[in-house]
């Protein structure tokens, strides 16, 4: 196995809606800035992987479009996945793995304010029994929100005590938001969107962007002096139907984190993929993270959600803070799918 | 270049199937919809003799296909998860104040997505019995079931 | 009620969108309304992208300079439509085309109209012809057509790089 590293994070300052950038204008400042921090020139990057999706505009191949923010000549490899980009940043690994290249640009982008959220997620579901019956993302959320309390005898307050907590840490994030002086009080107070699952425990509608740089072994050590190494990194999926899994559990979080060697040291740093705040409890649980693990110091997911950006910018906030020194060894975590039905983990780690 | 918000365009953009998107159902979930169009509710059973509701062609764990052999579930059955919508979506099979749930059948071992006609969100509790409520005039779409109601106590 | 089996569904898909311009294509829209045609110069290769994408594409900056293009140019290259395929297209025959308006260094794609299909040549010099000026909204369809100017043809060498 190759040593490859991040050696280089970037993200837009996300908003709730922008409609004075399309995605290219969006994009454009966001890997300008991550291709000149990881001291790669542009030209040199040997792969470039991107995630997105169509949908969120309506567009067929706005993905395609995009590139025009990479300057895509001479003609690059390149590749895309319609879904978060950390999983394009899994296919960039993998191909990094091959050995006949030495870096990767990887970004994932999106504008959620343009559309529905709730409509567009809604089509990934079941198109038989469940999609024309409206279900929408906020109302599955409720339901794993229901099943875990059931289950765990956890309570509303505890979900409210995840949200306070995100939007008091995503004041120190300059990229969030949703960020705040905000109490699990101030949370319950409101009512329900879906029980038992209130405003502030879901995410924002968020447009923004994300990019990495990757390097391998002896290039990484050259461009950056403490790259943030890829220890292990894995994906499970679980069934489709919501019916025939514990809602309560994340077992493909588990199963991920196992394999890619969570508990193969202390963390110090997590950053989880986490749209709802019962999820962060769940993928907690999945993941062995005690209560003194740091989760989500970025405000996380409830701070920003450029959907299809936002499981990419969680392995970017970990390596941001091995780059800066603030932490040693982290552990960053990625969801698709409704319920946490597909999840990514990846164990990061710097070298003194 | 910056430009004001007045100058930032936007327009209405519309993706549509006109006339509707046609799926062919296949034998598994072709059987499902027909029963349903009878107003019965029909679930498959696996090689290891559970019922999966609804129906489809693969056991979800073990990836075999299923049996092809069909058995009578509900119409009652248990709320295993919910959660109330104060205000529904334009596309939301209700349009006023009901719970998603899902609904574990009796005679089945999954647990189905429906919605549940409780009319207040005091009706709603894990674990409660609920039966189906099936439309009049019923065509062999999901929503012949028009939802489920709370079982008279 | 049938007693043949289910087999088919049809369901409704719809989304609807608010979709933003951005800030290219919203100055090249304003412009239109006015009768000007806004392209954007690259800082890099220099060259001049008319309609403006906010970006240069080979080299992945934004374009900020705008360049105002004359209404008129060359066919780079065209294609005559025989099946009258959509009932809002014109009536066939008719001709569709890359005009490469002077100074711009990718095409804008028109209609050719004024001129017998079969006589539309590669290199043709064409003008815009526009709508009345009451009727100028934010769209490039305030420009009806391009028809020829009856200059002589451009030499293909002077737009071959631009096919």
């Amino acid at each position: 196995m190759r040593d490859i590293a991040v050696v280089g994070f970037a993200q837009s300052k996300h908003v709730e809606s922008d409609t004075h950038h399309n995605e290219v204008e969006m994009l454009m400042p966001v890997i300008a800035d991550v291709v000149k921090q990881s001291g790669i020139g542009a030209k040199e990057i040997g792969f470039t992987c991107s995630g997105s999706c169509d949908y969120l505009i309506g567009a067929p191949f706005s993905f395609v479009q995009a590139l025009d923010a990479v300057g895509a000549w001479p003609p690059i490899s390149e590749s895309h996945v319609e879904m978060d980009a950390a999983w394009a940043l899994y296919e960039a690994w993998v191909a990094l793995q091959h050995g006949d290249i030495e870096s990767a640009l990887v970004y994932g982008f999106g504008k959620t304010s343009t559309g529905d959220l709730g409509e567009i997620l809604n089509l990934q579901l079941d198109p038989y029994t469940v999609a024309p019956l409206g279900l929408d993302h906020l109302s599955y959320g409720g339901l794993q929100a229901r099943a875990y309390l059931d289950t765990t005898g956890r309570s509303e307050r505890d979900l409210a005590e995840v949200a306070a907590r995100s939007a008091h840490d995503a004041r120190d994030n300059p990229n969030a938001v949703r960020r705040g002086e905000v109490t699990a009080d101030d949370v319950l107070g409101e009512p329900p969107v879906r029980s038992p699952l209130r405003p502030f425990d879901c995410a924002p509608i968020t447009d923004g962007a994300a990019a990495v740089v990757l390097a391998a072994g002896d290039l990484a050590r050259r461009v950056c002096s403490r790259p943030a190494w890829i220890r292990g990194i894995d994906h499970r999926i679980e069934a489709h139907q919501l019916g025939v899994r514990d809602l309560a559990t994340s077992m493909s979080t588990a199963l991920a984190g196992d394999t890619a060697g969570v508990a193969s040291g202390a963390v110090d740093v997590a950053e989880l993929h986490a749209q709802f705040s019962h999820e962060e409890l769940i993928l907690r649980e999945a993941l062995g993270l005690g209560d003194e693990v740091r989760v989500n110091p970025s405000g996380g997911a409830l701070g920003a959600n450029p959907v299809m950006a936002t499981g990419l910018i969680r392995i970017g906030e970990v390596a941001h803070r091995i780059h800066d020194g603030s932490a040693t060894r982290g552990v960053a975590h990625a969801s698709s799918g409704p319920c946490l039905q597909q999840n990514l983990v990846c164990v990061l780690e710097g070298t003194d | 270049m910056a430009i004001p918000d007045h100058d930032a365009l936007v327009a209405h953009h519309v993706l549509e199937f006109p006339g509707g998107y046609k799926r062919s159902l296949g034998p598994v979930i072709g059987r499902f919809l027909t029963e349903l169009r009878d107003g019965k509710l029909v679930g498959v059973k696996l090689a290891d003799g559970r019922v999966l509701v609804p129906p489809a062609e693969y056991d979800p764990q073990t990836s075999e296909a299923t049996t092809g052999e069909y058995v009578p579930v509900g119409p009652g059955g248990v709320v295993t998860a919910w959660t109330w919508v104060p205000q529904p979506k334009r596309h939301h099979v209700l349009q006023w104040p009901f719970a998603w749930a899902l609904v574990r059948l009796d005679g089945a071992d999954t647990a189905m997505l429906h919605a549940v006609d409780a009319g207040d969100e005091s009706k709603m509790a894990t674990g409660m019995r609920v039966t189906a409520r099936f439309r009049e005039e019923r065509v062999g779409h999901i929503t012949d079931l028009e939802s489920f109601v709370p079982e008279p106590s | 009620m049938s007693t043949e089996p289910v087999t088919m569904m049809v369901e409704a898909i719809r989304l609807d969108f608010e979709l933003g311009a951005g800030t290219a294509q919203s100055r090249f829209l304003l412009g239109l309304a006015d009768g000007e045609l806004r392209g954007q110069r690259c800082p890099v290769c220099r060259k001049v992208y008319m309609p403006p994408r906010g970006s240069c594409p080979t080299d992945g900056v934004p374009t900020e300079e705008e360049v105002l293009l004359p209404d008129h140019g060359i066919v780079t290259t065209f294609c005559v439509v025989n099946l009258q395929f959509h009932p809002a297209a014109p009536p066939a025959p008719y001709v569709c085309a890359q005009v490469l308006l002077d100074g711009a260094d990718t095409p804008l794609f028109g209609l050719v109209a004024g001129v017998p299909a079969d006589e539309v040549r590669m290199g043709m010099k064409v003008k815009a012809e526009w709508k009345p000026r009451e009727e100028w909204t934010t769209n490039l369809m305030n420009i009806k057509w391009f028809q020829p100017t009856g200059e002589p043809d451009a030499a293909y060498e002077t737009y071959q790089e631009h096919v």
